[in-house]
């Protein structure tokens, strides 16, 4: 049994309905869901405020409402798309683990609901997310869709949010 | 329903540690040859309410242990008693079994049920013993002397201070009974005394009116009292944090309009513009109430120090006198909560260590009682709380001694103020006998490091024979910091103003390099080490020059750095946000704010940057 096999099934024991909600987003050609349920809200790009010396991926900290909140770019930190920053730019607002997380991606596309038939393992290779962070692989319209835990992603040491993260 | 319940108990907890705690306050305050009846009053009172809030939720031991209590203090205040040193004794012993009790409901923590059972036969055993009322000395006492037969009766109906538990339900709306007779008997007690006044003799009516007027406002005020909650709410923190915060964001939208504002016809828009005037100063109003309410006196922490030096001298066989003062110093509730246990470490280690043995004392020429003096003030953006003692002072040999023994770099020549702060070194002690009271070494460095997580320090003086200074340093709030916003390219940082020496633009010639690496500029006598905030953060300056920019002294435990920046941009008050609370700690960095124009702008730690300096020096 894979990983991403034992993730999913760990996920799928969770949810008794089987029944899921993604926002689906496009980073490159790759089209990824991620559980509605983690999505705070979706705006557009902004200047953000530079960290010193934090890594290229982590673009720096705007002001939502009050609250800083660090912004991630998953284009720069999967190697994947144009890295550049204009009106259609846009950032998902995460709410993960308690804190709040911004992650820039090409571009929102879609709600969709899955079942858990619809949900396939994932293999342990093909796309720019570590297999461990996959929940698995969907299908709509002929397309793939592939499932990320992003709690999972969020909080994990590769993506350096977190003081003493769990690598 | 039982969450109701559990609501309403965290408030009874609240309200009980209060009542405790002022009574605490009170009977240590209590003059025993001339006993306060406004404060025994205030002390029944506090019992009384205990006793009321324990029988509405059932607490059957606290309602027992409470009742002894109140029938005791009852004949106190009824002046059928007079209070002796030994009843203070065992009111504060009762006190702190209340305390386990209600430690006992609220958290579950084991209640030494043997102490409780002492303490009420002791107190039973005071109440009974001495049925005769002793003769008051003060002048009023032929006339308050009269009350008590009147009074009984009535305040028996007002209290049922006989009835049983059971009964007890009833009796928890005393207030309007208690309110009523107290008017009564103000106006008997007049009566009374203009009675009195007829008969007496000259010598005596002359004494008499301050007499009179004592008693009056005694008891009008007891009268009020019972109902003090009115003038005050109880809110919790959390929402007044909310309120802050919300007050914050106020803040910034303001300056954001003003800013843009600022830009329009001032002809056209005269209106518009007033109206900015105006909400800029209401703005600023809101801002300061706002963050008053987090404000309480430091008496809050230093209410509890009478009892602990009381207790602990008697411990260890040492006389003590302690003086606050200041105590309407105001500070940050969560520097409050933060600083109490730092204190009362400094307290005990003065108490300890500091003050000596009567007999040593006498000896060396001093007042065979020790002084202790806590002191609080506003001293610029700063709170300064001192701990002063008129004991024996740090010995400097002592220290240097056990300093070699651990192991410490150390040498002769080093200068007091190096040697006093070896003892902030973890694991240091000068005590010779570890006793339960101190001398294990674990502390002052902990007491340190607390101190400097609230953005604060610590500084000793000491001059043997003649008493130890401890002298600690907060800023005035956590939430909000007077900072100065410099720009290195694009990019503002601010820097808390309390570490700014001065700023200036150096000349050429007075930046030298060394061994053609690191930096220093001569600034009035004194090389200092010169760091670009650019090569900190890895930034792109506007400024590569150093006497085209800026150079900002910076100033923290007792080392000056100059900071290389590209220009200053202005003062602000900045309300601080975690970074941490979203992302982690980065280094260099205190933590970030939001500017005028909801930018966030990251505040630097100088504290981090002036010792990372020192480091790379040495």
């Amino acid at each position: 049994m894979t990983v991403a096999q034992m993730i999913q099934d760990s996920h799928h024991t969770d949810n008794s309905s089987g029944i899921d909600e993604f926002l689906t987003f496009t980073l490159g050609k790759e089209e990824y869901g991620i559980d509605i349920l983690k999505v705070q809200e979706i705006r557009g790009y902004d200047s953000v405020t530079t960290i010193a010396n934090s890594p290229k991926f982590i673009k720096g900290v705007i002001n939502l409402r009050g609250i800083i909140v660090p912004i991630v770019d998953m284009r720069i930190k999967f190697n994947l798309g144009n890295i550049e920053y204009n009106e259609f730019t846009v950032v998902i607002i995460l709410n993960i683990a308690k804190r709040v997380v911004g992650m820039v991606v090409d571009g929102v596309s879609d709600v969709i609901t899955l079942t858990a038939t619809q949900i396939k393992p994932a293999p342990e290779f093909g796309s720019a997310f570590d297999t461990e962070y996959l929940t698995g692989l969907g299908t709509i319209d002929e397309r793939m869709l592939i499932l990320v835990d992003i709690e999972k992603l969020m909080t994990s040491g590769d993506m350096e949010l977190i003081e003493n993260a769990a690598a | 329903m039982t969450i109701d319940m559990s609501q309403f108990y965290q408030v009874f907890f609240e309200e009980t540690a209060e009542h405790l705690a002022s009574m605490e306050s009170l009977l240590l305050g209590l003059d025993v040859d001339a006993p306060n009846l406004d404060d025994l009053n205030a002390i029944f009172r506090a019992a009384h309410s205990i006793k009321g809030g324990s029988g509405t939720f059932g607490f059957n031991d606290m309602i027992e242990s409470t009742h002894i209590l109140e029938t005791l203090l009852d004949r106190l205040r009824k002046e059928e008693l007079k209070p002796t040193a030994e009843m203070i004794d065992v009111f504060l012993q009762a006190g702190d079994a209340l305390k386990s009790q209600l430690d006992g409901h609220q958290n579950g923590a084991a209640v030494d049920q043997e102490k409780v059972t002492t303490v009420c036969e002791k107190l039973k055993s005071l109440a009974e013993n001495k049925e005769i009322a002793p003769q008051l000395t003060t002048d009023a006492a032929p006339v308050t002397h009269q009350e008590p037969p009147v009074k009984s009766p009535e305040s028996d109906d007002g209290y049922g201070f006989f009835m049983d538990i059971e009964d007890i339900k009833k009796q928890n709306e005393p207030d309007p009974g208690y309110g009523f007779f107290n008017t009564d008997s103000t106006e008997y007690t007049a009566k009374n005394i203009s009675q009195a006044h007829g008969s007496e003799n000259t010598n005596n009516s002359q004494a008499s009116p301050s007499n009179v007027k004592d008693i009056k406002s005694g008891n009008r005020s007891a009268a009020a009292a019972p109902n003090p909650d009115a003038a005050s709410i109880r809110v919790s923190t959390e929402k007044v944090d909310q309120l802050i915060n919300l007050v914050g964001e106020l803040v910034i939208t303001q300056a954001m309009l003003s800013q843009t504002a600022s830009q329009v016809d001032p002809v056209v828009y005269e209106k518009l513009l007033n109206g900015m005037t105006q909400l800029e100063r209401n703005t600023r109003d809101l801002q300061d109430s706002v963050m008053s309410i987090r404000m309480m006196p430091i008496s809050f922490v230093f209410s509890r120090f009478p009892r602990l030096v009381r207790d602990l001298a008697s411990k260890l066989g040492k006389q003590v006198e302690l003086k606050t003062i200041g105590e309407g110093t105001e500070l940050d509730k969560g520097l409050i909560e933060k600083i109490s246990d730092p204190l009362t470490h400094l307290v005990r280690n003065s108490l300890d260590h500091g003050i000596e043995s009567p007999e040593k004392r006498t000896a060396s020429g001093k007042d065979t009682k020790g002084t202790i003096t806590l002191s609080a003030a506003h001293q610029g953006g700063n709170i300064v709380i001192t701990i002063a003692d008129d004991g024996a002072g740090l010995s400097r040999d002592r220290i240097l001694t056990k300093a070699r023994e651990k192991g410490l770099a150390v040498n002769d020549d080093m200068p007091d103020q190096d040697v006093w702060k070896l003892i902030f070194a973890p694991g240091f002690s000068t005590a010779d006998i570890v006793t339960d009271v101190s001398g294990r070494g674990v502390g002052m460095d902990v007491v340190k490091r607390n101190i400097e997580g609230m953005g604060g320090r610590v500084e000793i003086s000491s001059v043997q024979g003649q008493g130890t200074t401890m002298t600690i340093r907060l800023p005035l709030t956590l939430a909000i910091l007077d900072g100065m916003s410099i720009s290195v390219g694009k990019e503002i940082f601010i820097i808390p103003l309390t570490y700014i020496i001065e700023s200036m633009q150096p000349r050429k010639e007075n930046i030298n390099t060394i061994s053609g690496q690191g930096k220093v500029v001569h600034v009035r006598g004194e090389y200092l080490p010169l760091i670009a905030l650019h090569e900190v953060f890895n930034l792109k300056p506007d400024v590569m020059e150093h006497h085209h920019g800026i150079l900002v002294i910076l100033e923290s435990d007792r080392k000056k750095i100059a900071l290389f920046v590209d220009e200053l941009v202005g003062q602000h008050q900045v309300v601080i946000k975690s970074l941490e609370s979203n992302y982690r700690k980065v280094p260099g960095t205190a933590g970030a704010t939001i500017m005028g124009d909801g930018k966030v702008a990251m505040i630097i730690d100088v504290v981090s940057l002036v010792s990372m300096s020192h480091q790379q020096a040495a």
